[in-house]
């Protein structure tokens, strides 16, 4: 493995592929080898999330190292929901110390949504606000405090949005705000409506952001209709049309699986041809085995050497 | 009235009750000059008098916006409509988990004070004001009179522009690290 892969590539202009590694809820350091084994030869990198849905599991900065050490390139995922300033700092430094090549800031869920509600939920900084400490930290060489920081850490900073939650035409602007912040690449949110994500493409490109920053799209196969069901109502900030919805309630039930991932490789080869798009980051949880048919028929990543700018 | 910090399960979004045009004339009323400046200097030689002073505004800006008293007021740039509000008291725009109709994540029976402050900073010409970089709250000024630090002139760098040369993120790090 190459540190810094993620990074050389979108420098490439190559469209680069991502996927979601989810830590397990268990001390076994095997269930990050296992996933990161069947994804090692087909993305660039995977996020390692942070108590994603505010649910414990192993720490994205252990998780992080161990998909380092089963050679595939981590995107620290660390969010602003469970530690304050000191402790975002900190892990931020951390990573920087055992080479973790990528982090990707975030506000993070509210805790209740997840497996305890009855947490404290932290918020001391938002993601905006952490992008710009991070890139400080970083570029200038100081904490939050005024402080030097001995030996700066040369991650490579990613953000994320929600294209599709209102005020949508405030989203692109939000963007910017990450941007001016620090953010280098953002990935989005779950793509299902294509129309409306191209629609934002066209305002984050008249605010030059591309530029400055890769936008990486949020893509991932629905397996079946209860899934379904669960974006549309359990999971805050995901937009499934009508249309996408029609057609896999469409289908007989034991064929859902199969036309989510049909969807899913429609839409990927729909935002590879949308300019400015420099990739897609896959969400496929529990379904990681999944994922190599998915970039093969799409027709990228790093095992077929396509062409910048993506397939035709 | 039961004050916001004695609501159950921390912020919840409050819609304003005060038209936003209003709002903006009333900062106008009061916007930092000499004499409010004066008088924020003599409030805080007198413990008594800023205690009843803050008391008022925290009374005031608790029934008309749901002020929690951060001390570090954003409502001029956010619509006044309060990003304390928020459950993630985010300051810097909405989070991903807005609802299609406009409604909060974590209460979805209320409607996101983001979108909100979009729409009433829209509305007022002042939408702009969104894309400032509001910097990360001195949770040291919690309680205090956002008013008296406004005419004392600590407030100014609360927000920057997001544009020109990058600006650093504390508000003031060369502070000494020990309270007022």
């Amino acid at each position: 493995m190459t540190a810094g892969r993620l990074r050389a590539a979108l420098a490439a202009g190559r469209f680069v592929v991502t996927a979601e590694l989810g830590p397990p809820r268990g001390a076994d350091p095997g269930a990050i080898a296992r996933k990161a084994a069947l994804l090692r030869d087909w993305v660039d990198a995977v996020n390692v999330t942070d108590n994603q849905g505010a649910h414990v599991r192993l720490s994205s900065l252990a998780g992080s190292v161990l998909a380092q050490r089963a050679g595939v390139e981590p995107v620290m995922q660390l969010t602003c929901r469970d530690r304050n300033r000191l402790a975002l700092q900190s892990d931020l430094l951390a990573a920087g110390a055992l080479g973790v090549p990528n982090v990707l800031l975030l506000t993070g869920d509210h805790p209740r949504f997840g497996d305890h509600p009855d947490a404290k939920p932290v918020f001391d900084l938002d993601g905006v606000q952490l992008t710009w400490a991070a890139r400080t930290m970083r570029d200038e060489g100081l904490l939050m405090s005024g402080r030097p920081v001995a030996t700066p850490p040369s991650w490579l900073i990613g953000a994320v949005e929600n294209p599709f939650a209102p005020p949508r035409e405030f989203r692109a602007r939000r963007l910017a705000k990450k941007v001016a912040a620090g953010a280098e690449f953002v990935q989005t949110q779950y793509v299902f409506d294509v129309d409306v994500f191209a629609r934002w493409m066209t305002d984050v490109r008249a605010l030059g952001l591309p530029g400055r920053c890769k936008i990486i799209a949020g893509v991932g196969p629905v397996r079946s209709l209860r899934a379904l069901e669960f974006m549309r109502s359990g999971v805050p900030g995901i937009h499934v049309p009508e249309d996408v919805v029609r057609r896999l309630r469409g289908v007989p039930t034991d064929q859902v699986a199969r036309a989510g991932i049909d969807l899913c490789v429609e839409t990927i080869q729909r935002l590879a041809g949308i300019p400015d798009v420099a990739g897609v980051h896959l969400m496929a949880f529990g379904f990681e085995h999944g994922v190599p048919e998915i970039i093969e028929r799409a027709g990228i990543g790093p095992r077929l050497a396509p062409v910048p700018g993506g397939p035709p | 009235m039961r004050s916001a910090d004695a609501a159950p399960g921390g912020p919840r979004p409050v819609r304003p009750r005060l038209a936003a045009r209003l709002a903006y004339g009333v900062h106008h009323l009061m916007a930092a000059n000499s004499l409010y400046r004066g008088l924020a200097a003599w409030l805080e030689r007198h413990p008594h008098a800023v205690r009843l002073f803050t008391a008022g505004e925290r009374a005031a800006k608790e029934q008309l916006f749901g002020c929690r008293m951060c001390g570090q007021c954003a409502l001029p740039a956010t619509g006044y409509s309060c990003p304390m509000t928020c459950p993630k008291q985010l300051r810097n725009g909405p989070c991903g988990g807005v609802s299609r109709t406009g409604l909060c994540e974590v209460y979805p029976e209320l409607r996101c004070v983001w979108v909100t402050a979009f729409e009433r900073a829209e509305a007022a010409g002042h939408g702009t004001d969104l894309d400032l970089l509001q910097r990360p709250l001195d949770h040291r000024e919690g309680g205090r009179s956002s008013w008296v630090s406004y005419w004392q002139g600590r407030d100014e760098d609360l927000w920057v522009s997001a544009e020109g040369p990058a600006p650093r993120p504390s508000l003031r790090p060369e502070l000494p690290l020990v309270p007022r």
